[in-house]
């Protein structure tokens, strides 16, 4: 008859063996460094999140949308804020007292009266469909779906000029947009070098 | 010195102990807006009259009405099992703006370095969010070996990190350099607040996850409705970078990002993110709203633009005397303030009251910590006649804060974020302290 020890004491001694040689690993976690603390991220988790569009296209979805779409669109959903024209509204009954311009001001950036609109000064066409999922509507964030979404790019892209009405937007057109702004930026170059004091 | 005894106090007399109290000075009611010391003795004996039980000895009618009828003699309120608050005398609050997306620090009436966590400056892009924290999860993704989510109480227990420090929006006294039409230090610097806050080293974070070597940004981005999202360069993530859950010694207010948010010590406050909820690891800036077609620095006339200018400089506010204030008399003032910098500690803060003609070391009151308000004080002698009060930061890089003049001359006024021109305080001969713009 073989020697018969306790679970318990079995159970016992790994715990003991575990504390002294290899104190952090967990049993059914996965291995992360010293602290396995938090839960691995599934790619349905990952993939409910991963919604941000980079310059170069990363992060666009399928689907595509048109100037007439965007048109129908902005007039329900947008319009109200940013006005029928693009014009942006100032009204204290509006959510931040409305909503800016979109369009115009291309060739104020270095006058006394700059101003600063998606035609004018915005660096990338991406950076429109990035904001418009994630934060328009103000009143209904992260409402629209990606064909309405490139639609209303493709809406205010036209009516800025900066794209041919009949051009529609896509994942692969939509990069290949070239902002009239694309150049206007420079790093950070403070602190500034001029002596400024006695 | 009698003569300044008498302006900031009365001498003591017979008398005092047969006449009613006074208000220390008519005009203190104009330098610091509170209740008369009148109205606190009245208040504080009604408060508690009621409390008296009628079995127990209590003061007759004639006792009450003597002039000894002061919180001293009656007994005072119990302790509750409650979330406390101040005294119901006081009265400070923030002030929102008209669209509500921000609230301004009242600096002009507090003390030290510390902001209140109810009275920390808010700013937010589609109003304050109402999460569960239970439901909250940050995911970490991208670049990375292992793809994790951490809910608050995962954070928790990792090694933690708290450290005091200021948050400042970019915007801050943008308005000051425009013109004098903001009225009081809360109106014209109420965008930067400093509070210890608690966490997590996001480099702690990464390591836990596995970062990749080629990995160069970092894309966090809150749980908001605007969901606002920058990118940070993963150097700074891994120098200084914490995700904070605690803000002075408990849970984060929600205005400031409950139930966790970005820590970016020194830099501008939107890239603080809060409400955080992802982390995504990349190798090239994502390039979001918040960093190309808002907060970024157009220099005036040039059409050009700065871009990732992150850090906050050096800047300087004397808080009392400050706008809308009245000074009672000529005497014996200290002129007090705060200064911070987003590159380094305070070195120096200088004090002009001859509108930037001579200055003077003011003394700085300890501890001075890096990337903190810190507290300033000079001891001054008004002699009634108009004054223009201003400070001058200097941080242990060497960067002195620079003029209004300097700052129109070389950037004009743009969009005015980053804007960290000296203050100017104007006290008129009766003693009204105003906004002023010094050429």
């Amino acid at each position: 008859m073989s020697l018969s020890l306790s679970p318990h004491l079995v159970l016992g001694a790994a715990l003991a063996l575990s504390v002294l040689v290899t104190p952090l690993a967990v049993e059914g976690q996965s291995y992360t460094g010293d602290y396995p603390f938090g839960t691995p991220a599934t790619q349905a988790d990952i993939d409910a999140w991963n919604k941000d569009v980079r310059p170069d296209g990363q992060g666009l979805p399928p689907g595509s949308g048109t100037y007439e779409k965007g048109q129908q669109i902005y007039a329900q959903q947008c319009a109200v804020c940013h006005g029928e024209n693009l014009e942006g509204i100032r009204n204290p009954n509006l959510p931040q007292n409305g909503g800016p311009a979109l369009i115009g001001g291309r060739g104020t950036l270095n006058t006394p009266r700059f101003k600063i609109t998606v035609e004018s000064y915005w660096p990338y066409a991406t950076t429109l469909y990035d904001y418009i999922l994630r934060a328009m509507p103000y009143t209904a964030p992260s409402s629209l779906k990606p064909d309405e979404v490139y639609s209303l790019v493709a809406f205010i892209l036209g009516r800025a000029n900066i794209i041919d009405k009949k051009t529609a937007m896509d994942a692969k057109s939509l990069p290949k947009v070239e902002m009239p702004n694309r150049n206007g930026f420079f790093p950070d170059n403070r602190p500034y070098p001029v002596k400024h004091y006695d | 010195m009698d003569q300044t005894q008498e302006l900031i106090g009365e001498p003591m007399g017979e008398s005092d102990l047969e006449r009613p109290a006074q208000e220390d000075c008519p005009c203190k009611e104009d330098m610091f807006p509170k209740a008369s010391r009148r109205q606190v003795l009245r208040g504080g004996s009604l408060l508690t009259a009621a409390a008296a039980s009628v079995l127990l000895p209590r003061r007759g009618a004639l006792a009450a009405d003597a002039d000894d009828a002061g919180s001293w003699t009656v007994p005072g309120q119990l302790a509750k099992s409650d979330y406390g608050t101040r005294s119901s005398y006081e009265t400070v609050v923030r002030e929102a703006t008209p669209a509500g997306t921000d609230a301004l620090t009242p600096h002009q009436s507090l003390w030290g370095i510390i902001t209140p966590s109810g009275l920390h400056f808010e700013r937010h892009h589609n109003g304050v969010p109402t999460i569960d924290p239970a439901q909250h999860r940050l995911l970490i993704h991208g670049m990375v070996d292992r793809p994790m989510k951490y809910s608050v109480t995962d954070l928790k227990r990792f090694p933690s990190v708290s450290r005091t420090l200021f948050i400042e929006c970019s915007g801050n006294s943008g308005g000051a350099a425009r013109s004098a039409a903001l009225k009081t230090a809360q109106a014209t610097h109420g965008l930067t607040s400093t509070s210890e806050w608690t966490g997590v080293r996001v480099s702690t974070l990464m390591s836990a996850v596995g970062v990749k070597d080629s990995a160069a940004w970092v894309l966090a981005e809150g749980a908001d409705g605007a969901m606002l999202s920058r990118s940070v360069p993963i150097d700074k993530i891994m120098d200084d970078a914490f995700v904070a859950y605690a803000q002075n010694g408990e849970a984060i207010r929600p205005e400031n990002g409950y139930p966790m948010r970005l820590i970016l010590p020194g830099w501008e406050g939107n890239i603080n993110v809060k409400w955080l909820r992802r982390l995504k690891i990349g190798d090239k800036p994502f390039m979001t709203r918040e960093e190309t077609g808002k907060y970024t620095d157009l220099i005036t006339l040039t059409g050009k633009a700065r871009q990732f200018s992150w850090v906050m400089e050096a800047k300087s506010l004397i808080t009392f005397p400050s706008g809308d204030m009245r000074l009672p008399g000529k005497g014996f003032y200290e002129i007090t303030g705060i200064a911070w910098s987003g590159r380094a500690p305070i070195e120096r803060v200088e004090i002009s009251t001859d509108g930037g003609k001579s200055w003077s070391l003011a003394a700085l009151q300890e501890p001075i910590l890096p990337k903190a308000h810190t507290r300033f004080r000079y001891p001054w002698f008004w002699d009634g006649s108009e004054a223009i009060i201003e400070s001058r930061a200097t941080d242990q890089t060497g960067y002195v804060q620079p003029t209004k003049a300097f700052l129109t001359a070389h950037e004009g006024v743009g969009p005015t974020y980053h804007y960290n021109g000296i203050q100017s305080w104007k006290i008129s001969a009766d003693g009204s302290v105003s906004n002023v713009l010094v050429a």
